[in-house]
């Protein structure tokens, strides 16, 4: 086996996610970046880090395009180039690879990768709209197709084919709304019940309130390095073993298959074969529950089980906090928030935590190996990462 | 009058204001595509003929939408599915003049046109779906 440590991660920031109230993303991504500094004393931000590379989704909510510069200011890395990448709710989950290919090619040796989306000022129904842009215009869009709708129609192409049931994809928001309530910076801190999900109101059949992540402000970063110098800067560095990204059709109607995320399964299956690792290796997960049924099918495309037996995992808590192996102790983006841009590598913040011992409340004792999978819009991009304790 | 009309979406969409169903057909591959595209996905060739679909096919997914975007708030709650045509392949719509209860994944459905045309770009005319009763 030859495992490679493509980059090390020595800091990380997350922002408070929630509703910020009067704060831009700027503002709140040089809390992330702030935070990232601090923990790292024996780096000069200033002087060390070479490029930025950021998630940010929409110019749409702020009225504010051109954000890579703006957020390399606000963060103080002056004039150091920022390059701004967008891919729907995967923006930073690429942002983040793109940082691991920038430090591989060996033009840099320390990069910040990041994200930030600022969502709550606006009306739910703006939101729905912007978040609508990530999907097909021709054919999704001007046919009234709302994101929720997409992830509707693969829910009960889901339970048409499979059995899957409204309860199992209820408990997935139950299970990550227990370990946001462990987390201090998840945007709602809140247990609920079964049942309070089941009689939420309708979004999307069959997708109701409680299916769906919340709209929320927020920001994440991490500091990346070449893993020769890592230990410059810290003690317990983790390593990224594997990375792995696909594309799919924009148009969730174009595919074959309405219950699997195509461009999911190989990014998946790109990170595990260079990281050397398989389904059974992992400690724990963060996965892109921009709605429930979404996790119940991460569980599969991620090959944690065969297809269709997602909600089983759910009904026997193999994936809860204490469970074989636990998915999203962050709270995901059910209960932790989903300020789009931010998503991916506040997933891999989580890992992050997890892996160095720090995850407090909701810490998963020993975990050593952990994956990130974010994906972009209805499943058109989706990235997998591997995360290796130091 | 628009069979030599350029392979684009656009063209897809003024075939609708003649009631037709349009997809394209690969000439060297024969594979067919919708919505029609400059270059076929499969072999490459940029050569293809329209092809006149008969838009009839079975629904294989569906959702009701409670809430929209502001254009389609009015409209709420609306019934969005994919249906798979006969010619095997999906298109997604709104599925007119059905009770939510009585929908089922595998029932047949037939495309109608809305030929009116929107005030809002691109002012595209609109397909949708209903029930197929000859194939029920």
């Amino acid at each position: 086996m030859t495992q490679k440590n493509l980059v090390s991660i020595v800091s990380s920031g997350l922002s408070k996610f929630g509703r910020l109230e009067g704060k831009c993303s700027r503002e709140i991504f040089a809390e992330a970046a702030k935070e990232a500094f601090e923990k790292c004393p024996n780096l000069d931000p200033v002087k060390d880090i070479e490029a930025l590379f950021i998630g940010h989704m929409g110019e749409s909510f702020e009225h504010q395009g051109h954000t890579g510069p703006i957020l390399a200011d606000w963060a103080s890395l002056l004039p150091r180039p920022a390059i701004r990448i967008e891919s729907a709710c995967a923006s930073s989950g690429v942002a983040l690879r793109m940082g691991i290919i920038a430090i591989l090619s060996g033009m840099y040796n320390i990069v910040m990768v990041g994200g930030v989306e600022k969502m709550t000022h606006r009306t739910t129904m703006d939101v729905t709209e912007f978040l609508t842009m990530a999907s097909d215009f021709p054919f999704e869009q001007w046919n009234g197709i709302t994101f929720p709708g997409l992830y509707a129609l693969m829910a009960t192409a889901h339970m048409h084919k499979y059995g899957t049931t409204e309860e199992q994809m209820a408990r997935v928001a139950v299970k990550n709304h227990h370990n946001g309530a462990l987390n201090p910076k998840a945007h709602i801190q809140k247990e609920i019940t079964l049942e309070k999900v089941m009689s939420s109101r309708v979004i999307a059949w069959p997708l109701k309130l409680y299916d769906c992540s919340l709209i929320s402000d927020g920001a994440s970063c991490l500091i990346l390095t070449n893993p020769n110098i890592a230990k410059t800067f810290t003690d317990i560095p983790v390593h990224i073993i594997g990375t792995g990204q696909a594309s799919d059709t924009i148009g969730l109607y174009e595919r074959d298959e309405l219950t699997t995320l195509k461009a999911g399964r190989l990014a998946g299956r790109e990170a595990y074969k260079m990281a050397h690792v398989t389904p059974k290796d992992l400690d724990i997960i963060e996965v892109h529950d921009c709605f429930t049924i979404a996790e119940i099918i991460a569980y599969e495309d991620l090959g944690l089980c065969k297809p269709g037996k997602g909600g089983n995992l759910i009904d026997q808590n193999v994936t809860s906090l204490d469970g074989e192996i636990p998915v999203n102790t962050s709270g995901g983006l059910k209960a932790k928030g989903h300020p789009v841009g931010a998503t991916g590598t506040a997933q891999a913040y989580e890992i992050y935590l997890q892996l160095i011992g720090q995850a407090e409340k909701r810490q998963v004792s020993g975990a050593e190996i952990g994956l990130s999978y974010n994906v972009g819009g209805s499943g058109a991009s989706a990235t997998a990462h591997i995360f290796k304790r130091g | 009058m628009l069979e030599d009309s350029p392979f684009t979406i656009e063209s897809f969409y003024k075939f609708l204001c003649e009631r037709k169903l349009m997809a394209t057909k690969c000439c060297k591959c024969e594979t067919l595509f919708l919505p029609p595209r400059p270059m076929c996905t499969k072999c490459l060739s940029t050569n293809f003929n329209w092809v006149k679909l008969e838009g009839k096919g079975e629904l294989i997914s569906y959702t009701v939408i409670h809430f929209s975007t502001e254009q389609f708030q009015s409209k709420t709650p609306y019934i969005i599915g994919i249906v798979k045509l006969n010619a095997g392949l999906n298109l997604p719509g709104i599925i007119r003049d059905m009770n939510p209860k009585q929908i089922r994944v595998g029932m047949n459905l037939l495309v109608d046109f809305d030929t009116s045309i929107p005030l809002q770009w691109p002012q595209w005319p609109r397909y949708f779906f209903k029930l197929d009763t000859l194939s029920s």
